[in-house]
């Protein structure tokens, strides 16, 4: 199996799709003549023409809205976004029209459109710019919302969101764009709403997505020399939750940390954390324990960043906790 | 590698078992699977197995010795290995489960064969899966344990009839903690938990039920010392074979303390009635009420049922040879129950005078200790005052009792005729611990061949 990048695998999902239905177009600040801030759309516009790659001034709502009304007349819009920091100045097209529009005509406009760019922090871009916005946008009926962690999620979720005829919201990771992995070729296709156990253990489980999958993997890592199986379950969209894989995971292992790169209060963590009481409550040793980014916002100094974010650490010693082990 | 032998849970509501015979000597080269012992279980006799393979070096357990499940029964190991180490430990599971965190995680997960400390999968697989461990080291000797977490005093030393775990608190466990302890019939008041705050956990849990420390046979149930002093030699004690016990444990946990079901029967007293008429034309010495030939009737019934002659002793069935009946007698103060001694052995006609003679000394409160305690078996009569049937509580330690109800004329019908019948209902009430449906039963039979035939009590 191929070996690619994250951003390669997103190339190739954003080619195929091109390629294989002609009413989906790409459009966004500097997604054409420079290939894309981060590349990612790198190649495609020599190869689909200024008709389906188009660049966009830095006018995040307008871009939006123009996404939204070509959705309601028949096109499939992709809508890149440099970053999801900036995607807050369109988020009105996304929550109030995109998210409403097939409820509120009554189902006479349905909303085949993708949101799409690099979400959470990456090194020292300080507070306004290392911000992870699942939590906010999961939050709203009418949005899929699809975080996924390796170069064969980024490619399969990407083909399915472009394929789903709702609003999905797709959040990448700028740090994880050089991650490699094998990409199956052609049609592979992840299912919206269907997590994955990315390790098998039986000792505690681990739910994370999107970036934390990295962190999840190390810290499974880390405590397999100390003789602990962890499980790491990948949500891989945050809506729909898969409940079910969550589920049968916990009522094994008994135990359950939740891992996420945003902050605490009404995070992603929160929500998981209240399926499991819900669907787990009698196969439970321990409280779940959540590790996620320091209530703040984020620092830019380099040692402060660090001491903010959720990493490997807090999560081996958070496994420790829910295993009495501390 | 020394493979320690231990009492597996055979059944799953095992909690102890009998080593009924050693198959294998000290010294014995063995394979795994090999057959080791006979155990017998609550249900049946069944084969202990190797887990290991090496020679047998130590056997702990004797035949006929009773062992929780857990205990270490024998040592398997190389003919050159020391286990002084596995030996040394205590024989008997009886220990708290002490754990030093983090240690001997083999230890704490006796259903794993493996080094690992993953746990199984599944609780069903745990219990299915055998409590034969593969020692890796000499555990540490366990620190002293703490204090136990917070447990108010359970039931003071006065109510001791009240079974523990009904009264105290729940000590605070994990939901999977409470879930294991149900199924496995481990109780968690007797737990001292490992996690903050002395929480229990799973390890906890499993740790107990390896260890045996579910509840015992006699969990719950109030030993009842007897309130007089028999010889030996008036009494037969019976050993508690592992279904009675499992069937005294789940009784108890199913109605409290004195489990008891009820037989009613109604016996025809036209014989009876005329026994009275023609005694009472012999004149006053021989007078005898209804209720004394229902004495004469269970005296001699008891002796030819020594089964439920028989008093609950939490640990044994004790059978008497000897037959002391108590009668209920209402006083002003309440009741007591003066017992007519060889009841079996008497007349009607002493036994009559003996009643009326007890009932008169009771009512003037005259009783000494000697003439009420010491019951067998008890019988309580409200036919006098009109009561037609009715249910007795038994008087522990004794394991049943008659409640007699009035004498009444009732239409039957004989030989396809309606004929008018003198009869009378009676109620056993029986300690199903001791006494099972059929027992109770033949021993009903046996009143209502002596009662509705009277001749055969004086002859």
């Amino acid at each position: 199996m191929p070996v690619l990048t994250y951003r390669e695998a997103l190339t190739q999902a954003l080619r195929e799709e091109l390629t294989r239905d002609e009413r989906v177009f790409l459009m966004g600040e500097e997604v054409a003549q420079y290939n894309g801030a981060y590349k990612v759309s790198k190649g495609l516009l020599d190869e689909f023409g200024p008709m389906r790659i188009v660049d966009t001034p830095i006018t995040e709502l307008g871009f939006a809205g123009m996404g939204v009304g070509s959705a309601m007349v028949g096109l499939r819009p992709i809508i890149e976004f440099m970053t999801w920091n900036f995607a807050l100045l369109a988020i009105d097209q996304v929550v109030n029209a995109a998210a409403k529009m097939l409820y509120m005509s009554g189902g006479q406009f349905p909303m085949p459109m993708v949101f799409r760019g690099p979400n959470g922090s990456a090194l020292q871009l300080s507070a306004q710019h290392s911000q992870a916005w699942e939590s906010w946008l999961a939050h709203i009926p009418g949005l899929k919302v699809c975080t996924p962690g390796t170069p064969a999620d980024a490619k399969g979720l990407l083909k399915s969101a472009i394929r789903d005829d709702n609003p999905v919201v797709f959040l990448e990771g700028e740090m994880l764009y050089n991650t490699k992995g094998e990409v199956p070729d052609g049609e592979h296709i992840v299912p919206i709403g269907k997590a994955e156990v990315k390790r098998e253990g039986g000792d505690c489980t681990i739910v994370a997505h999107g970036k934390m999958i990295l962190v999840a993997m190390q810290t499974a890592d880390a405590l397999d020399k100390e003789g602990i199986a962890v499980e790491v379950v990948d949500l891989r969209t945050i809506r729909p939750m898969d409940i079910e894989t969550i589920s049968v995971s916990v009522q094994k292992t008994n135990r359950a940390v939740v891992l996420e790169e945003g902050w605490e209060i009404c995070g992603v963590g929160a929500q998981v954390v209240d399926f499991i009481q819900r669907e787990c409550f009698d196969d439970l040793d321990a409280p779940v324990v959540r590790v996620h980014q320091a209530d703040v916002p984020m620092p830019y100094a380099k040692n402060l960043e660090r001491a903010a974010k959720p990493d490997a650490a807090k999560a081996i010693a958070a496994v420790k906790k829910v295993m009495y082990l501390d | 590698m020394a493979t320690k032998v231990v009492m597996e849970a055979l059944s799953p509501t095992m909690e102890e078992g009998r080593l009924v015979k050693w198959l294998k000597n000290e010294g014995d080269a063995v394979k795994t699977g090999d057959i080791l012992a006979e155990v017998e279980t609550d249900k049946a006799v069944m084969e202990l197995v190797a887990r290991g393979d090496g020679i047998v070096r130590k056997r702990l357990a004797s035949e006929g010795d009773a062992s929780p499940v857990g205990t270490l029964l024998a040592v398997i190991a190389a003919a050159d290995e020391n286990i002084d180490a596995l030996v040394a430990g205590p024989p008997k599971a009886e220990a708290p489960p002490a754990e030093a965190p983090g240690a001997a995680p083999a230890a704490s997960e006796p259903s794993s064969a493996e080094p690992s400390p993953a746990p199984p999968a599944s609780a069903e697989e745990q219990a299915a899966a055998p409590a034969q461990e593969t020692a890796q080291a000499p555990t540490p000797p366990p620190p002293s344990p703490p204090a136990p977490p917070a447990s108010p005093a359970r039931g003071s030393p006065s109510s001791p009839a009240l079974s523990p775990h009904r009264s105290a608190p729940h000590p605070r466990s994990s939901p999977l903690a409470r879930r294991m302890a149900s199924e496995r019939g481990v109780e968690l008041a007797r737990l001292r938990g490992s996690g903050p705050g002395g929480r229990i956990v799973k390890k906890d849990v499993e740790s107990a039920a390896a260890a045996g420390t579910a509840r015992p046979g006699t969990a719950g149930t109030a030993v009842v010392a007897p309130r007089f002093i028999s010889r030996e030699g008036d009494y037969q004690d019976i050993p508690l074979t592992q279904i009675r016990k499992t069937i005294a444990r789940r009784l108890v946990e199913s109605i409290g303390p004195v489990p008891t079901f009820y037989l009613t029967t109604e016996l025809d007293a036209g014989q009876a009635a005329e026994m009275r008429a023609q005694l009472k034309e012999l004149g006053d010495d021989y007078k005898a009420s209804f209720n004394d030939i229902v004495l004469k009737s269970v005296a001699s019934a008891l002796s030819d049922h020594p089964e439920v002659n028989a008093h609950w002793m939490g640990d044994h069935i004790r059978h008497f040879n000897r037959v002391h009946v108590a009668m209920a007698v209402a006083v002003q103060e309440g009741l007591i129950t003066p017992v007519i001694f060889d009841a079996d052995r008497k007349t009607l006609v002493e036994i009559s005078a003996e009643a009326r003679q007890l009932a008169e000394k009771a009512r003037q409160r005259k009783l000494t200790p000697e003439q009420y305690t010491g019951g067998t078996f008890s019988v309580s009569n409200l036919g006098m005052l009109g009561i037609e049937e009715f249910t007795a509580i038994i008087n522990p330690p004794e394991a049943g009792i008659l409640a007699v109800g009035a004498v009444e004329a009732k239409p039957m019908v004989v030989d396809g005729e309606i004929v008018v019948r003198q009869r009378m209902r009676v109620t056993m009430s029986c300690d199903h611990r001791v006494i099972d449906g059929a027992t109770g039963a033949k021993f009903l039979q046996t009143v209502r061949r002596y009662f509705e035939n009277p001749l055969l009590l004086v002859i």
